[in-house]
């Protein structure tokens, strides 16, 4: 990031900093602290006062989580699905955003306001429709989609799906067409121009467009609320099952949580300057 | 650079003219390529959008017509057509469901402009204050980001817990330790929902604001900064003269963003309450969810959606043609 000036800043912007930061550190860390700390004491500490510092240290929720809840199958179903929709939410966007950025076309501008548009739609609207629709599928043809990862991968892609056509037009938009014009010259077609050129070029945005898309099947509720059975649950309804009606293990669901977000974290840490990137060059420009 | 010499043969459908028709005998035939190519490439993008968001939406705009009780469900094409009578019922604010209806809208409108305004505030303010190097700076990015990467019913249930009445962290800290209140305080009942469901809202989403500010911050030209401290401009002033006004088309999309993803907020509100949200977090989407899933009333539910929507394109619509209309009258 380009330095606003090679002057020291003056003290008084020092101290806002000093102050703004270290408050925005206390809020973002709290959470992230009391479910670390939760997650090793055993239930009678959870269940009474909260301490910051756990008396007993116990290891214990980490191994009981497993068994309360079947977490392992929640977890495989959270992996098929999200991969599953991560990988057909980016192929069908670099094809799309390729003919938005490459080609004028009748219908582009509809097309890209429509897409567009459908970010505006409450879940909620078309979440008994689609329901309806699945199941009518599924009794007319035999292929279960309600119900199934399936349904859910189906589902889940198309929600990333605008903001990723989105985010690499504006990032196909800045590589120089030049570029394809040179190759398809030395006799790529315009599919090759993508796959050689095009492609290779925007990896950062591609990448970027990927963590887009599995975090919003990693963390989406509403639709796999009512449209998973016990088959295919996935983490974000089978965490809830750590409540019962007398108690709540509430160490064991502090544990399973962060099992459950350590990798997706991990992923987006690692990867996060990617995403900057990509919307440096394409949504925010 | 070859670039210009090759301006000449387009790779494909620019709309610049057909031109003379080039012999490629062993690719794809040029008709096809120029008008085809493009339809094909979005094909599945656009198969996918008719199925999971077109059709469905239609198919709601149709049920909101309909008097779609759980007798009807199995079949529901057969439920009879009851003209405006769902939205008649919905609207009425003297009636029980219009009632709850209204003060859910409103409850959601506080809601969206009170955590759209401090997320964009926070997330601003730490990308600007964060714009030059110090040290720590990469550490503070990671953290301040990891509250958007957690998976939002993992973060959610951790602040459901320290919300917690008994065994909460917040009362532990209010009550037991800086006594600033006389008894425990229930955070997840009555019109305290209604802060607790802001603050867990913004928790998740001012980094996405950060994020997207940072990203907007280095398309600055850094020798606007130059030229204005050439010029004696201390910091604040550059932060005010060149910084905010240089952000502002990036503001444009963010706030909308913000303000469509907060006003649509179902997950938020249904980890942290659960089944039935308390008047103060019964926002929209979870109100609807309610009166579809708990009554069986579709045709009702799908109508408050219509409403929804209808809403949403008005305020998407105001905002842009005002926002760009001011960006148009400074530019």
């Amino acid at each position: 990031m380009p330095d606003r000036s090679p002057m020291a800043p003056p003290r008084s912007f020092v101290w806002t900093r000093r102050v703004v930061l270290t408050l925005l550190t206390v809020f973002s860390a709290l959470p992230v602290y009391v479910m670390l700390s939760s997650s090793l004491k055993p239930l009678q500490d959870v269940a009474g006062t909260f301490h910051w510092f756990p008396e007993r240290l116990t290891l214990r929720p980490y191994i009981d989580m497993w068994r309360t809840v079947p977490l392992a199958h929640y977890f495989a179903n959270s992996i098929i699905v999200s991969v599953g929709a991560t990988v057909c939410s980016v192929v069908v966007a670099i094809f799309a955003a390729y003919a938005v950025s490459r080609y004028r076309f009748k219908g582009r501008r509809v097309f890209t306001v429509t897409v567009l548009s459908t970010q505006m739609f409450p879940g909620i609207l078309f979440l008994l429709p689609l329901f309806l629709i699945y199941v009518g599928v599924g009794n007319a043809t035999g292929l279960a989609l309600s119900g199934s990862r399936g349904g859910l991968i189906l589902t889940f892609l198309t929600f990333s799906l605008p903001f990723s056509i989105w985010m690499l037009v504006g990032y196909f938009d800045s590589i120089p067409e030049g570029l394809d014009e040179a190759a398809m010259v030395d006799g790529c077609g315009p599919l090759g121009a993508l796959f050689r050129v095009v492609i290779p070029a925007s990896l950062p945005g591609i990448v970027a467009v990927a963590i887009y898309a599995f975090m919003t099947a990693w963390s989406e509720v509403l639709f796999a609320s009512v449209m998973t059975n016990d088959a295919t649950r996935t983490l974000a309804v089978g965490l809830r099952a750590y409540a019962t009606e007398t108690d709540v293990y509430w160490n064991q669901v502090m544990a399973a949580s962060l099992f459950v977000s350590v990798p997706v974290v991990a992923g987006f840490l690692l990867l996060q300057r990617y995403l900057v990137a990509g919307l440096t060059a394409g949504a925010v420009k | 650079m070859t670039t210009t010499a090759h301006r000449e043969a387009p790779p494909g459908a620019r709309e610049t003219g057909p031109g003379a028709p080039r012999r490629r005998p062993f690719r794809i035939p040029d008709r096809v390529r120029r008008g085809g190519l493009p339809y094909l490439l979005l094909l599945p993008a656009i198969l996918l959008e008719l199925i999971v968001h077109v059709i469905p939406m239609v198919l709601g705009v149709a049920m909101s017509f309909k008097e779609l009780t759980q007798f009807f469900i199995r079949e529901w094409w057969k439920a009879p057509w009851t003209g405006w009578d769902n939205y008649r019922v919905v609207v009425k604010v003297n009636g029980p469901i219009g009632h709850a209806l209204l003060s859910s809208f409103l409850v959601t409108c506080a809601f969206t402009v009170l955590a759209v305004g401090l997320s964009w505030l926070l997330g601003t303010a730490a990308a600007i204050l964060m714009q030059d190097g110090f040290r720590g700076r990469g550490f503070l990015r990671a953290l301040f980001l990891t509250p958007y990467a957690l998976p939002l019913y993992a973060s959610v249930i951790v602040w459901a817990f320290m919300f917690q009445h008994d065994n909460g962290i917040v009362n532990h800290v209010l009550h037991d330790q800086l006594h600033l209140t006389g008894k425990p305080t229930f955070w997840l009942l009555g019109d305290n929902s209604f802060y607790s469901l802001v603050i867990v809202s913004v928790w998740r989403n001012w980094p996405f604001a950060f994020l997207v500010v940072v990203a907007g911050l280095q398309n600055i030209p850094r020798e606007l900064y130059e030229a204005s401290a050439i010029d004696g401009a201390g910091i604040w002033q550059q932060i005010r003269r060149i910084t905010l006004p240089s952000l502002r088309p990036v503001n444009q999309v963010l706030v909308l963003v913000l303000f469509l993803w907060t006003f649509n907020d179902f997950s938020t509100p249904y980890v942290l309450f659960g089944q039935a949200p308390p008047a103060g977090g019964d926002l929209v989407s979870l109100h609807i969810y309610q009166s579809s899933f708990i009554t069986w009333n579709f045709g009702e539910g799908s109508a408050m959606s219509v409403l929804m929507l209808l809403f949403l394109g008005l305020v998407t619509a105001v905002y842009l043609l005002v926002t760009s209309r001011r960006r148009g009258a400074r530019a």
